[in-house]
């Protein structure tokens, strides 16, 4: 086994698109490399990517491992996972990072099986640390913690994996903060030659659509979100309105959504999207862990709500106690005058 | 031609509806006031394979691990038209993570051998870390597929199906065997059937026997109950450890490569908030101080 410390970062992409969870980890993967004194490399994989090898190291890479080639156009678990175990065997890097989205959640768990180390699932935070392993009497410097939210939110968990290598993790969208691309950045680029088996192609994609999201939540500086105290379709549509006049996006929590309210994209927490805007207005929204988990690092939070004791009252910084039918159109029209 | 399915499905604690009773002020937690309940994708996954099994047939079993009372889980299985159930409990199984249980899951899987198809939930609502299905899929060297929507159709040894995300959708055709994870919204699981419920009132496990010739003293040994119940197929088959060909190391804690280093319990931390009054002027004065402190433009 070498003794690198080099942390790497799983870069994912569609149709030449970086989605921008690797740009975020790559500025975080940054951090881990600084404290541990290593390097940050990159695996980029798909058909005609290598261009974005610059752009990669740009946000933050020392390095990017790059594997252009046809049959890799369009993920797929096997052969991406093919590459990447090869290169992972090959190189044992000290730490892998992969965004939890849909791809990243099905190749993760493939990886850390085959070369058979541990995996934590959805992180929401990492540091380095060390860890006494009581059993053994033994203290392992310099660990990756491994920080997530288990059942259903309501404890914090620190995983670490002392013995084996890589320490895999995948990480949450959003909650990290990526880099400025810095043209003046310079890195190495290895192109790697794939080898793939018959065994490899079991699975063929016959077609695939993508939407544009309609919905932007990741990026707006203002949302305006519904929760269980919405109960008519005049209620949500004040919502949306006051939304339009602030210029911001529709959120809610998912009783919201559950009852019908609102689309599933507009949902924020543990089960939808993390957000930190400049305002959040949560209407009717108590504030339970499993939505303010997503939404808790916003700027200024205001709360409208009956009960003076719901739990969003203990992070919102103004609170409006009072019926969200009668507060809105307050809110509407007092926003609506002040910009004449 | 027909079609083996093994569903693998998971009892959980109920972490959807943490209340009060659960959380206490100080933010410690009571697991023992969450109801045990199917792992609600494990229940999309049971009815795609009773789907398939009706359009192509063929067997279904399904398997859990966990400890002995995760057997009500597999009862309820039944009532739902399951041909076979497997429970797999053993304190040597106690304490895995999701890298131990695939390995332990697998080993009962080559067991049971001959299958074409795995169904799992997409993810368990206590864990949430949909690792298990493809760590299976990759011990078993078979081929994955992941936010299943639906089964389109199964010829000869090709499935087509759909996935989906929340941004898209796939159609896809792959070589069985194959592992399939199900999201939540591919289908409603039908409810349990009267009869069947009739049919497997009595199914057990032997730990639960004693309980059983209280409510039934008709039978007067443990031994008469359990030889009346598998005489009937009414004996719900446990594996431990030792049914399998397995590595112990491989196994529970010490198959392990995650530890737990620290657990803290979530309170939020109460920011200093300013109430405003619900009237025209207490909004006013709101919106005056956003506008002030550039927060709204």
């Amino acid at each position: 086994m070498n003794n690198n410390r080099n942390v790497w970062i799983f870069i994912e992409q569609e149709e030449g698109e970086i989605a921008d969870v690797g740009l975020e980890l790559l500025a975080k993967g940054g951090e881990l490399a600084h404290t541990l004194g290593s390097q940050v490399w990159a695996l980029l994989l798909g058909h005609q990517v290598e261009p974005l090898a610059e752009s990669v190291i740009h946000h933050g890479a020392d390095r990017v491992l790059v594997a252009d080639h046809p049959e890799l156009a369009l993920y797929r678990t096997l052969p991406y996972s093919r590459v990447i175990i090869d290169q992972v065997q090959a190189h044992q890097p000290y730490i892998f990072l992969i965004g939890a989205t849909p791809v990243g959640r099905d190749l993760a768990p493939r990886v850390a099986s085959a070369v058979q180390v541990g995996l934590t699932a959805d992180c929401t935070d990492m540091q380095i640390g060390d860890y006494l392993l009581r059993k053994e009497k033994r203290e392992y410097k310099d660990l990756l913690y491994q920080i997530r939210p288990a059942f259903g939110g309501n404890i914090i968990a620190t995983i670490v994996n002392p013995k084996t290598r890589p320490q895999m993790a995948t990480v949450r969208e959003g909650v990290m903060q990526s880099n400025q691309p810095d043209p003046e950045r310079s890195g190495e680029i290895e192109v790697l030659e794939p080898v793939f088996e018959s065994s490899d192609f079991a699975l063929q994609v016959m077609s695939r659509e993508v939407q544009e999201p309609t919905v932007k939540l990741k990026d707006a500086p203002v949302i305006v979100a519904g929760g269980g105290g919405v109960s008519s379709n005049n209620e949500s549509r004040l919502i949306e309105e006051l939304a339009h006049v602030l210029g911001g996006e529709v959120g809610a929590s998912r009783a919201a959504v559950d009852a019908g309210f609102f689309s599933h994209e507009h949902q924020i927490g543990q089960t939808g999207v993390t957000v930190r805007p400049r305002l959040y207005i949560a209407a009717g929204i108590s504030g339970a862990i499993q939505h303010s988990s997503g939404m808790d690092q916003s700027n200024k939070i205001i709360s409208i709500n009956t009960d003076p004791d719901a739990p969003i009252s203990k992070i919102a910084h103004y609170k409006i106690i009072g019926d969200l039918a009668e507060v809105l159109p307050l809110l509407i029209r007092a926003l609506r005058e002040k910009a004449i | 031609m027909t079609y083996n399915s093994i569903v693998l499905v998971k009892q959980v604690p109920d972490t959807r509806n943490v209340t009060g009773d659960v959380m206490s002020k100080k933010g410690t937690m009571n697991r023992s006031a969450l109801p045990a309940i199917f792992n609600p994708e494990d229940m999309n996954a049971l009815e795609m394979a009773l789907q398939v099994r009706e359009r192509y047939g063929g067997q279904i079993t399904v398997v859990t691990m966990g400890p002995l009372k995760a057997v009500d889980i597999l009862r309820d299985a039944l009532y739902r038209g399951v041909d076979q159930v497997i429970l797999l409990s053993d304190r040597k199984f106690a304490g895995a993570d999701t890298q131990a249980t695939a390995y332990t899951l697998k080993s009962a899987i080559e067991k049971i051998g001959d299958l074409d198809l795995i169904f799992c939930g997409r993810q368990a609502i206590d864990g949430d870390t949909a690792q298990v299905g493809p760590q299976i899929a990759e011990k078993l060297g078979l081929p994955q597929i992941t936010y299943t929507e639906s089964v389109v159709s199964v010829d000869g040894d090709e499935i087509v199906a759909k996935r989906a995300f929340d941004l898209g959708s796939e159609v896809v055709k792959c070589k069985l065997p194959c592992l399939l994870t199900v999201t939540g919204s591919a289908n409603r699981l039908r409810p349990a059937s009267a009869h069947k419920r009739i049919e497997y009132k009595l199914s057990a496990i032997p730990s639960e026997y004693s309980d059983l010739l209280e409510k039934w003293p008709e039978f007067e040994t443990e031994a008469a109950l359990d030889a009346y119940l598998s005489e009937r197929d009414l004996k719900i088959t446990v594996w431990t450890a030792a049914d399998l060909d397995v590595d112990e190391e491989n196994l529970g804690l010490s198959g392990s490569p995650t530890q737990v280093y620290k657990v803290n319990y979530v309170v939020l931390e109460s920011t200093e908030s300013k109430e405003i009054p619900p009237t025209d002027e207490g909004i006013r004065a709101l919106v005056q101080e956003l506008v002030q402190e550039y927060v709204v433009g």
